[in-house]
């Protein structure tokens, strides 16, 4: 379960967080619609340890990141539209790098266990950079979820994604969170943005602007509240 | 206050530097070895020494910025470096205008002089990595990085060059005084020091608060296309 | 601290087994190094006597040279794919990631030197069998000096445009005390001379290793979060 409060984030003059009050209980599957510029990755970043806020808490499972850092990223897996995968190595070395930086148990098995889920086992010991995206992106989760974090965030997933990769990639979001996986994902994607979460917000300049449980929203509704509230912004 | 002080400090370094003019041009006599030539020392000098002091300001506000991640530190550091290399470039100059006359040579790879021209490399580098960045946080924390290597490096560098050659006039003389120089040139350089330092403290705080004027500059601009 | 390490060190085995894999940063350096030498030789009688006076100088050029191109790719490597933000991600403190890029970085240059030693020895007509001792410690203790640096600003230059370019006009005006403490000292070591003439070049050298590896390792942390 993740607590934001009052998370601002400044770069000198410019404010990419604005006050962003958020709380998401655990096993729960948060989407994060908004324009570019809205400061989507930047909540993500936070999240995942990787930029300090400029002030606000972050409390990830009781602990709070601006301190115990190392503890919080054991928990946290992150899938972006940049892979973090190492051209060079194959799949399986890949995956025996962050396996071993994540001290995870068992780690030769395990590969072989997430290999076969994203359908990847006969490319074990390919090169990455033989990859097509689609792979890429399968191997991503792959490694994402590697040490069994409870908490997964993922900064625009569907980007550069053609259809069967995005329908493998939401087969997959869908099973984590039967798995009780706490999912933040940012995503301009709204059809499959709406079917998978739980609830969605949209973040508008730094700020979120409005909120809802997925299940009240259609496409045409939230596409019809989308817009209303970007043009807001402006 | 502080305003108050910022505008006094031209008033009180003036006579001072004029006083210095008076001494180093006047007072001093002609050095009995280099002629009117030695005259530079005063100023190279000064300007030496200014200008290692403004890299130590810079040292401290790269590390400051780095602690505190405030902008004022990071004005502070650019402010400093902007200035101290102009200070180098002038040591650098008046170095070999003295060097000719007097050993014949126009650059001598002498311990200081290597040191400075070290350290004016590295603040060019310092200047230029700043430039090459437009976001104003990744900017200052680039270039505090910079900053104390650059620092650190100044010992070791004068250290090295020394090991390796030492043909600098080592300023002792038979004759008396403090460094074996006149009296009346070490009354000069008593003057010349403080003159050139005070000019340094002047210069240092304008460029500040040209900085913190772009910074506003830069918040208004802001504040009117928002509302257009 | 055992966890620590091993991480450091799988870092490291990481960087080496894809250096040593594509090849491509192997042939550039050994290439680059051996074309320093070649070039310089042009420039001098062949067969001088006082080439041996330069010799050392010519050595090291070829060496900061070589190892600054190969410093430049060091960071390059993580951007891809934004490989260093996994590595941001893992449990694994920052400054760990510095050292692990750090032992990558030594271990290949020192490589790359010692490789191109001998050839160092064939073109300038020298006997190094003899030095080969001291002058080990002073190659290792220039490198691991000019390396500590040098990984610090890799990772600085790949977050600039033209960082390239930029990460020789910071390094070598950095590396001067290097420079001057390994020529020297190279020069008297092939000159047969006792270690009481060059120990101060040592001595020099050692002090820059953990100055900088120090000021390094404390701030690389401060360079990559934002």
């Amino acid at each position: 379960m993740i607590e934001v409060s009052r998370l601002w984030k400044s770069y000198g003059p410019v404010d990419a967080l604005r006050g962003i009050d958020l709380k998401i209980e655990k096993g729960e599957f948060l989407t994060v619609f908004g324009p570019n510029g809205a400061g989507k990755s930047t909540l993500l970043k936070i999240l995942s340890t990787i930029i300090r806020p400029t002030s606000g808490k972050v409390n990830t499972d009781g602990i709070d990141i601006s301190s115990a850092n190392e503890d919080a990223r054991r928990r946290i897996g992150v899938i972006s539209h940049k892979a973090f995968l190492y051209g060079n190595l194959s799949a399986k070395e890949n995956l025996l790098f962050f396996g071993k930086l994540y001290d995870v148990p068992d780690l030769e098995k395990r590969i072989e266990e997430l290999l076969a889920e994203v359908g990847l086992a006969h490319r074990a010991s390919d090169m990455v950079r033989t990859f097509s995206r689609g792979m890429l992106q399968r191997l991503t989760i792959a490694r994402a979820i590697i040490h069994n974090p409870a908490i997964i965030l993922l900064d625009e997933p569907y980007t550069g994604l053609d259809q069967h990769a995005a329908r493998m990639l939401t087969n997959l979001l869908k099973k984590l969170h039967t798995e009780d996986k706490t999912i933040v994902m940012t995503t301009h994607d709204i059809t499959n943005g709406l079917e998978i979460s739980d609830r969605i917000v949209i973040q508008i300049l730094g700020k979120i602007v409005f909120e809802d449980r997925s299940a009240n929203q259609t496409v045409e509704l939230f596409e019809r509240v989308y817009f209303e509230k970007v043009g807001e912004g402006k | 206050m502080k305003e108050k002080i910022k505008t006094i400090l031209p008033y009180v370094d003036l006579p001072l530097i004029i006083l210095a003019l008076y001494m180093v041009f006047i007072y001093a006599p002609t050095d009995s070895y280099m002629g009117d030539i030695q005259r530079i020392f005063y100023f190279h000098v000064s300007f030496a020494w200014v200008g290692f002091l403004s890299f130590f300001f810079n040292f401290i506000g790269s590390i400051m910025y780095l602690i505190k991640k405030e902008r004022c530190w990071d004005i502070l550091a650019v402010s400093a470096a902007e200035i101290g290399i102009a200070f180098c470039l002038i040591v650098l100059t008046t170095g070999p205008i003295w060097a000719r006359p007097v050993w014949g040579a126009w650059w001598t790879w002498d311990p200081r002089l290597v040191t400075f021209l070290i350290l004016t490399f590295m603040y060019a580098a310092y200047m230029t990595v700043r430039n090459a960045i437009e976001e104003e946080t990744k900017r200052a924390r680039f270039a505090a990085v910079i900053g104390i290597i650059a620092f650190l490096n100044v010992p070791l560098t004068y250290l090295a060059s020394h090991l390796w050659r030492t043909i600098h006039p080592d300023v002792i003389r038979p004759g008396g005084g403090k460094w074996g120089l006149d009296p009346a040139m070490t009354a000069a350089l008593r003057i010349t020091i403080p003159a050139v330092t005070l000019l340094f403290v002047i210069l240092l705080l304008r460029r500040m608060d040209l900085e913190g004027m772009r910074d506003r500059v830069a918040e208004l601009k802001k504040k009117i296309m928002k509302e257009a | 601290m055992g966890y620590y390490l091993k991480k450091v060190f799988l870092i490291a085995a990481k960087d080496l087994r894809i250096e040593f894999r594509s090849k491509e940063k192997i042939y550039s350096m050994m290439l680059f190094s051996l074309l320093v030498m070649v070039i310089f030789n042009f420039a001098f009688e062949p067969g001088a006597e006082y080439i041996k006076d330069v010799a050392p100088g010519i050595l090291w050029v070829a060496f900061i040279f070589a190892a600054s191109l190969g410093l430049s790719r060091s960071f390059v490597l993580e951007k891809e794919e934004d490989c260093m933000q996994g590595l941001m991600l893992s449990p694994l403190d920052r400054s760990g990631i510095y050292l692990g890029k750090l032992i990558g970085n030594f271990i290949f240059t020192l490589a790359i030197e010692l490789i191109s030693l001998p050839f160092f020895a064939i073109f300038f007509n020298l006997s190094l069998t003899s030095s080969l001792p001291p002058l080990m410690i002073v190659i290792v203790l220039a490198t691991f000096g000019f390396i500590t640096v040098g990984t610090l600003f890799s990772a600085l230059s790949v977050g600039i445009r033209g960082g390239d370019m930029i990460l020789p006009l910071l390094l070598f005006p950095m590396q001067v005390p290097v420079i001057i403490s390994a020529v020297k000292s190279t020069g008297l070591i092939m000159a047969g001379s006792g270690m009481d003439t060059y120990s101060q070049w040592l001595k020099l050298l050692v002090a820059f290793d953990i100055i900088f590896f120090v000021a390094s390792f404390v701030i690389f942390e401060y360079l990559i979060e934002e």
